[in-house]
């Protein structure tokens, strides 16, 4: 394969701490140097970046894509090119889709679907209960071994404590962990939105906060017991941060993801019954979104993930309650997070090591990082140039923002899997 | 001896003397039994019942052959034909028992504890033959005497108990008998079928057979029951024999000269290949069955001596 030398770019990488003005060579996929003045190699393609900041592809922890079973919501394909576009190039799939992910074969599958894109590296979690029904625990061993990254039962909290325990003493055997949607499935039964004054203004049925908080708590218990490794999808509560800090002082092994919706929203964007900002866990209150804002400062969040959920119009053009819950994330992923930064709270160096190097760590994965040898994963944007979201207009097969209508400053435009360009 | 030894209920807390006593006297018994030449007269007058709640085919005909083969006379009691089905409490069994006058009990009971709750209530002497998932004592005994005949000795060999360890009564005894006999012992198997804060009894544990058997003199296997599957402590059958059912890949990390053994019944392709379990040059499976039946002729004869009742 020929070479490309991309030059004139802000070099950016977490995993070293890596901020300077320079050139990066890409060569057979892989990166072969990168520094302030490097030579054109014969032949090589020359891309000027213009100053825009060049860092490693994203790595997304948590998304969900309508393959198998929900084809008209998203396929493999589709997610890709919303993927490409927003420059993630590693992707961890949930498993609760139809049938569920929890047997060697399908684990194949899907990564087999994700290297027939070209564009993006699918890592497949792995349900944690047979049929991702809650009650007894997959073959954790067989998945592993057919490439499952870890377990979880997807947007379906494993609600059963003594499944949950078994699940995180197994999951040991396999040096894995357990990732939990951290939601007590008794008390969000039927709730729509956060319990709270909107939504008695509403008429909306409530999931009060200590819902989150009570499975965190619950779980962090377990992992003491067991000694395991329990993960907290999309924490959204300062009550539930608080037990995760708490947890890490005593040395446990509890780690969390955020997404971008309960840093940069809270429940007043629900408005008149919008359904695409119906998620899952609801949008909170602007207290609690502070809070994830300043968790991701301190480092208690290890990984900003897309929590991707594709929707098509027949899941939302409903009354509220009723709607589905869910958005679409991958495209804004990016953008959502810069605001962090241009609003202070982060430094680029920071905001990238949420997306890059710490996910990939706690994937224990070769993504992630601009180190020479490794692959080049590599995803080249402005973080200044303004858009606006727009339901109907993103790339994919999924619309349901619920960040449409959102102006946001950092735009992609490059991405690049193991050296070939995939979108710009 | 320190003093004299009333009941064989546990393992646990049995000084090294009585122990090697005990194997002693059963390797003699090993001799006889193969010459052909028992004395029958032993046991003569004294009465041996076996009182089972939980089924049981060996262990029940071995100590039934050991007392035979010493002359006792013997009652075999199973739950399906006692009073216990029509609402006798334990302690009333115990004393229907006393008034019967037996001399050695042989006691197996799906709780543990209950065989030392009927020590406290009757005159003869009471051998755990199994209670719960605390301990069975003869099984460690015989497994001992296996391993002794086999490699010369017990203390610094290394000892990997695989499988589900948490249930096992096997383990527990094996556990407590090779560590007073200062053997080196693993304990090996997924972590939900390892007891908690099991690093306490002494043991190494390990999740992984490969770092489990690695080096290891001895190979003990555990029976998986079908009961764990459907308990979720298990995802697969096939799961477990992949990871933690012994082949001839896993067991090439043990020593060359490594032996296989097994409680039985065995559970082929789910916790053993019967590649290793047939093989001569490693299992001693047939072995342990033989001593089983000497080391309880030696248990019978070493609490007959210190009866309260006079023959």
């Amino acid at each position: 394969m020929a070479a490309t030398l991309i030059v004139n770019a802000r070099l950016l990488d977490p995993a070293t701490g890596l901020d300077m003005p320079g050139a990066l060579l890409v060569r057979d996929g892989v990166i072969l140097d990168h520094g302030g003045n490097l030579g054109t190699p014969d032949g090589a393609e020359v891309v000027d970046a213009g100053g825009a900041c060049l860092a490693p592809g994203l790595v997304d922890m948590r998304a969900a894509l309508g393959e198998p079973g929900a084809e008209h919501r998203e396929t493999i394909a589709s997610a890709a090119q919303a993927a490409a576009a927003g420059g993630i190039t590693t992707l961890c799939a949930l498993p609760d889709t139809d049938p569920p992910l929890d047997d060697a074969a399908l684990i194949q599958f899907v990564i087999r679907r994700g290297e027939a894109t070209g564009c993006l590296t699918i890592l497949p979690y792995a349900a944690a209960t047979a049929g991702c029904a809650g009650k007894e625990i997959a073959e954790f061993g067989l998945l592993k071994e057919a490439g499952a990254v870890a377990f979880t039962d997807g947007r379906h909290a494993i609600g059963n404590a003594r499944t949950m325990r078994l699940a995180l003493s197994y999951a040991r055997a396999f040096g894995s962990f357990v990732v939990q949607h951290p939601e007590e499935p008794s008390l969000a039964a039927g709730g729509a939105a956060t319990e709270g004054e909107r939504a008695t203004r509403m008429g909306l049925p409530g999931i009060p906060v200590a819902a989150e908080a009570m499975l965190v708590a619950r779980d962090i218990e377990l992992a003491k017991i067991t000694g395991g490794h329990v993960h907290f999808a999309h924490v959204s509560t300062a009550a539930a941060l608080a037990h995760i800090r708490a947890a890490r002082v005593l040395g446990l092994r509890v780690t969390c993801d955020t997404a971008p919706p309960y840093f940069d929203l809270n429940e007043t964007a629900i408005g008149e019954y919008r359904t695409y900002a119906k998620l899952s866990p609801p949008l909170r209150s602007d207290e609690d979104r502070l809070a994830v804002v300043a968790a991701l400062k301190d480092g208690t969040v290890d990984a900003i993930a897309s929590d991707h959920q594709p929707r098509d119009a027949d899941d939302k053009r409903l009354p509220f309650a009723q709607a589905e819950a869910g958005g679409a994330g991958l495209a804004t992923l990016l953008a959502v997070t810069l605001a962090r930064v241009h609003g202070g709270d982060l430094t680029l160096l920071q905001a990238l090591d949420l997306l890059t190097a710490r996910p990939a760590k706690l994937l224990s994965i070769e993504a992630g990082t601009l180190r020479k040898g490794r692959p080049a994963d590599l995803v080249l944007f402005h973080p200044e140039r303004g858009w606006r979201v727009e339901a109907g207009k993103l790339p994919g097969k999924a619309q349901n923002t619920p960040f449409d209508g959102r102006a946001l400053e950092g735009k992609v435009l490059g991405t690049w899997k193991a050296g070939k360009r995939v979108f710009g | 001896m320190p003093y004299p030894l009333r009941h064989l209920l546990a393992i646990e807390g049995l000084e090294p003397p009585y122990i090697a006593e005990l194997l002693d006297l059963a390797d003699h018994y090993a001799l006889q039994n193969r010459r052909g030449t028992t004395q029958r007269d032993l046991l003569k007058g004294r009465t041996l019942i076996n009182l089972f709640f939980e089924d049981s085919t060996r262990t029940r005909t071995s100590f039934e052959l050991a007392g035979k083969r010493l002359g006792a006379d013997i009652v075999n009691m199973s739950v399906s034909t006692s009073s216990v089905n029509k609402g006798e409490t334990l302690l009333d069994t115990a004393a229907t028992l006393n008034a019967m006058r037996t001399d050695l009990l042989v006691v197996r009971h799906g709780q543990s504890g209950a065989p030392a709750l009927l020590a406290q209530k009757v005159d003869a002497a009471v051998i755990n033959a199994g209670d719960g998932t605390h301990e069975h004592p003869t099984q460690a005994l015989l497994d001992a005497l296996t391993i002794r005949r086999r490699k010369g000795r017990l203390e610094g060999l290394t000892v990997a108990i695989c499988g589900d360890v948490l249930h096992s009564r096997v383990a527990r005894s094996n556990i407590h008998l090779l560590l007073t006999m200062n053997a080196r012992v693993r304990i090996v198997g997924p972590p939900t079928l390892i007891p908690a804060e099991a690093v306490r009894l002494g043991v190494e544990v390990h999740h992984d057979m490969r770092s489990g058997l690695e080096g290891a003199d001895v190979v003990m296997m555990l029976r998986l029951q079908k009961e764990r599957m459907t308990g979720g402590l298990v995802p697969s059958a096939r799961e477990f024999f992949r990871f933690y059912g012994l082949d001839a890949t896993k067991l090439a990390h043990a020593k060359p000269d490594a032996i296989v053994m097994h409680p039985g019944p065995m559970n082929r392709g789910v916790e053993i290949d019967s590649a290793v379990a047939d093989d001569p040059a490693r299992s001693v499976i047939g072995e342990q069955v033989e001593m089983g039946v000497a080391v309880r002729m030696a248990v019978l004869d070493l609490l007959s001596r210190n009866l309260l009742r006079n023959a």
